[in-house]
């Protein structure tokens, strides 16, 4: 069991600390501008950092204990093939919705 | 078009995202209480934090009996992601005001921040205005869905149902957030070395193989970049 004292100290000072990581550019750089090279790499944060993040997901899956599963590696292909090829975000989220859903109705 | 035109367009455009906002808010606040917190408590996390995956972590650590310390400096590792989204938003929002900025960095988190840059990518010629509205609207459509998922969630305890394949739902979401905006060389080649770097750097610890691969993957984007213009 957590005591009261240990989850608000955590509370606390995770939140504090994140607020420092979210503001620390916002805050110090604020209007200024920045130089062009630093600019061309902020440019491809996202597409740099949430593929990073969701990649070892995809082909380590925590639901199967970290075994490799075709169906997991399936609908990221196809989440992403949708999601480039009709430039909908929308649209990929449920196509990869249904066809995990499905995938596992059929197969799991 | 001004700012309301934009909070409505980014209103719009942070609908999809209850699909994987309130699962993940409700998942948080079933997993808070089955590990002894109460009500007031789940929310202190969700409010005060605002950032499923670092609380998600912090809450198994609490309660596989680690040090607090330990939990608070694994939850932070998660975050030094958001360091790179305050320094990417920054050229589009850097120009508000001290307050604004502290509201937007307190509502920095990975959707928010995703469609927002994306949208900012999309569409330089906006105002500040005008990004400001957009990054504005979805926020004031995902946050109170979070807080209420996370407060509906403990409300109800283990009664709700798991559903299948909900270990999925960040995977598709990110990935559907990303696709689209794969639009040139230099982007593609971003995300397939940052992709490759992560997957060979998960024994870092700390989480530090994703910051690794994020950098590789921003160097290489822009350096496509940098060559294809010259």
């Amino acid at each position: 069991m957590i005591t009261h004292w240990d989850a608000w100290i955590t509370i606390i000072l995770l939140g504090l600390g994140s607020f420092c990581l979210r503001f620390i550019f916002l805050g110090a750089v604020g209007g200024r501008e920045l130089p062009e090279w630093v600019l061309r790499h902020l440019r491809y944060t996202p597409v740099a950092i949430l593929p990073a993040m969701v990649a070892p997901l995809v082909v380590w899956p925590q639901a199967t204990g970290g075994e490799t599963d075709p169906l997991r590696l399936v609908v990221a292909l196809a989440t992403l093939a949708i999601g480039y090829l009709t430039k909908n975000s929308i649209l990929a989220m449920i196509g990869g919705g249904l066809i995990i859903v499905g995938g596992l109705q059929i197969f799991g | 078009m001004g700012f309301t035109a934009h909070f409505w367009r980014g209103i719009r455009t942070g609908i999809p995202f209850f699909l994987l906002v309130a699962p993940f808010g409700m998942l948080f606040g079933v997993v808070a209480t089955e590990a002894g917190l109460n009500l007031v408590e789940a929310m202190g996390f969700s409010v005060v934090v605002v950032a499923g995956a670092a609380q998600f972590t912090a809450i198994q650590l609490l309660s596989d009996q680690a040090p607090v310390w330990v939990a608070v400096i694994s939850g932070l590792a998660i975050n030094l992601r958001m360091v790179m989204y305050s320094a990417s938003i920054t050229p589009h929002l850097g120009g508000l005001s001290l307050g604004r900025r502290i509201l937007a960095a307190y509502f920095l988190v990975d959707q928010t921040y995703a469609c927002s840059l994306l949208d900012c990518e999309e569409k330089p010629h906006l105002t500040l205005d005008e990004k400001w509205g957009f990054f504005l609207g979805i926020t004031t459509f995902l946050i109170p869905i979070w807080y209420g998922s996370t407060f509906a969630g403990a409300w109800v305890g283990n009664a709700v149902p798991i559903g299948i394949g909900l270990d999925f739902v960040v995977p598709i979401a990110f990935l559907s957030m990303v696709a689209p905006g794969l639009r040139t060389g230099a982007h593609r080649a971003a995300a397939t070395v940052s992709v490759i770097l992560a997957l060979c750097l998960v024994w870092m610890p700390f989480n530090l193989g994703l910051l690794v691969a994020g950098l590789g993957g921003m160097m290489a984007g822009a350096e496509v970049e940098r060559r294809s213009l010259s």
